[in-house]
């Protein structure tokens, strides 16, 4: 089986702090590989485990995502694609989808394409679905479990009011969910091991695509960035007797007018 | 083409949050001298024109097909896609539930134009209409703009409160081409839903993975009754072991009650962003280097199981006296 993972070297967003003036600041932020990628990963041994094959991981970023697809290359995966974004981020998820899908189509074909429901950072969900509709394959979102046969994907996806258990024929394109597994940390040998893994870096030309081309493709103009500061009291009580702690507690909630009349 | 009005379209499949979008769509359209209009896909449809009218829809657009007969977003993007052809809008709003989620991004890749997730809020600048959504983890509100028309957006269930007013609807069916999906629906279990609406709770009792079983959440609905509030939980809590439908945070329910308690919650960033709107926040966690009390106004350093017992019992001792 060909499976190729998508993974986005997301912005940690536990990171990002806000100046005095209420701005961001997104320069230096340090950066992961987005967490649901790796259930993604994960899911993509477990089925080559089971029916022998290949993985891809392929990935539009920066070209320090090096350092995040070598993670995934230690996890399992067999090469790694990085085409490289030349605009610091600014493209939005069909920019994104277009460059993914240019690479996909460069390996040739592929029976299965694995991803997060979300990334860390934009929480958009947006790629996957774009992803499946450029390439003109079925798409299965928020999968909790998967399993293949006889050239079908069987799916579990979690949806608000229900469990839904579907099946698709492959070549298809799947997002999983956070609860599907629990992505295996590699260890230090298969960590050495990655290092000499394929790791293979494309320039937007290497996949037939063009910087003006991208920019015009991208969908989305960013008009303002407002950050959030919000400022808790921070106040925690302990070391002392249950009772005590509690009582303490409770005047600061009166003090606060917050139980009740 | 000039004179023609602007059309901004609502779908969703879920009945209330299609009028909460018509709601909110009407009164975008009114500052953009257009009309707002309601899309309903199904195998057979049935269209209630006067509710649908007074929640803000000036048209029906009603596409009928055996292909529609379950939600499968092939065939909805499909049947989506040709009403866009035809009716040519300014904006596709689109319910945010996961099925709205999956929809909206694979619609506007076919119409290749940008879309908005999860958009919290709409503002119109020089005719132009700009929408807000939150990124990084609830640290950042970023205003965008989708450059082509339409422009698609989802909006989440129950931002928008769904308002009646004077209106008629009038119905329009349209033909548009559905192809058989690929994907087959083989089995569709429903979760118990508690039917709570916690994002308007006053006051919210949230418990996590320190709470050792379903029973244990008693005690948090013991604490929640005595305050007026509601009960809910961590993703972990909901999505991994099924004792809840709906969980607060990033993925989940964005609450802003006066009061919060996050209760063996360790205070995850992805479950900090559920919680940035509420008034105070009150941690009970046992472990003092839990993150949790760095987003909290007050906390207490504890074994729940101790904690949550003797509050209770305090709060009945002073809400009583008060
Ligand atoms: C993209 C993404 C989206 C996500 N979205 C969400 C989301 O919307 N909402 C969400 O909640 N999570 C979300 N998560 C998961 C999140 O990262 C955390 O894994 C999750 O919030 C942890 O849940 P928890 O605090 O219940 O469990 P844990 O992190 O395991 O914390 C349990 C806490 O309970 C304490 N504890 C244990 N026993 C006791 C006791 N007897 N008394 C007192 N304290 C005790 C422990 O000290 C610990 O701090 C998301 C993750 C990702 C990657």
């Amino acid at each position: 089986m060909k499976i190729v993972v998508c993974a986005k070297y997301a912005l940690d967003p536990g990171e990002i702090r806000i100046d005095p003036s209420g701005k961001p600041m997104l320069d230096r932020v340090p950066r992961k590989i987005s967490d649901i990628d790796k259930n993604a990963m994960e899911a993509a041994i477990n089925l080559k485990e089971k029916h022998g094959g290949t993985i891809q991981v392929v990935a539009f970023g920066p070209e320090s995502a090096r350092d995040g697809l070598k993670e995934l290359l230690a996890m399992g995966a067999d090469e790694a694609y990085l085409v490289v974004d030349p605009s610091d981020g600014r493209l939005d998820t069909m920019a994104t989808a277009e460059a993914l899908a240019a690479a996909i189509q460069k390996l040739g074909g592929f029976d299965l394409i694995l991803c997060g429901e979300a990334t860390i950072d934009g929480y958009a969900g947006q790629v996957g679905p774009r992803l499946a509709e450029k390439l003109g394959v079925p798409q299965v979102t928020y999968a909790r479990s998967l399993t293949v046969e006889d050239g079908s994907l069987i799916a579990e996806r979690d949806l608000e009011d229900a469990y839904e258990k579907v099946k698709v024929p492959l070549p298809a394109l799947v997002s999983v969910t956070r609860e599907i597994n629990t992505p295996r940390i590699p260890t230090l040998m298969a960590i050495l091991k990655a290092s000499k893994k394929p790791f293979t870096l494309w320039k937007l030309e290497d996949v037939g695509l063009s910087r003006e081309q991208l920019e015009q493709l991208s969908g989305i103009e960013l008009v303002d960035m407002q950050g959030f500061a919000v400022e808790r009291k921070r106040v925690v009580i302990k070391d002392k007797p249950v009772e005590e702690a509690v009582e303490e507690l409770v005047s600061y909630l009166f003090k606060e007018k917050v139980l009740g009349a | 083409m000039a004179g023609e009005a602007k059309t901004i379209l609502a779908y969703s499949e879920n009945p209330d949050t299609l009028f909460e979008l018509l709601s909110e769509a009407r009164e975008l359209a009114g500052k953009i001298q257009g009309e707002a209009a309601a899309v309903l896909l199904g195998e057979k449809v049935e269209a209630n024109l006067e509710e649908l009218g007074a929640y803000g829809a000036s048209k029906v657009y009603i596409v009928e097909n055996p292909q529609l007969k379950g939600f499968q977003v092939e065939a909805y993007t499909d049947a989506l896609y040709g009403v866009a052809e035809q009716v040519k809008p300014e904006l596709i709003l689109i319910g945010a539930t996961k099925r709205g989620k999956e929809l909206a991004p694979r619609l506007a890749q076919r119409l290749k134009t940008g879309c908005v997730a999860e958009c919290v809020g709409f503002e119109v600048a020089d005719g132009e209409i700009q929408m807000k959504r939150i990124v990084y983890a609830g640290k950042v509100s970023s205003l965008q703009k989708v450059k082509g028309k339409p422009a698609v957006a989802t909006v989440p269930p129950r931002l928008f409160e769904k308002r009646k007013a004077e209106g008629k609807a009038e119905a329009v069916s349209l033909q548009v081409e559905v192809k058989a999906p690929k994907a087959e629906i083989l089995e569709v279990k429903p979760k118990e839903v508690s039917g709570v609406r916690i994002e308007e709770a006053e006051v919210v009792v949230c418990g996590g993975r320190g709470i050792k079983s379903k029973e244990d959440f008693k005690l948090l609905g013991e604490l929640a009754e005595i305050l007026g509030g509601q009960v809910g939980c961590s993703r972990p809590i909901a999505a991994d072991r099924g004792w809840f439908t709906e969980w607060v945070g990033l993925s989940g329910k964005k609450v802003k009650p006066t009061l919060y308690f996050a209760v063996g919650v360790s205070g995850a960033i992805q479950h900090v962003a559920g919680i940035r709107g509420s008034k105070i926040v009150v941690a009970i966690n046992k472990d003092p280097e839990a993150p949790i009390f760095a987003d909290a106004d007050y906390g207490i350093v504890g074994d729940l199981y101790k904690v949550l017992p003797a509050l209770i019992e305090s709060l009945k001792k002073h809400l009583k006296k008060g």
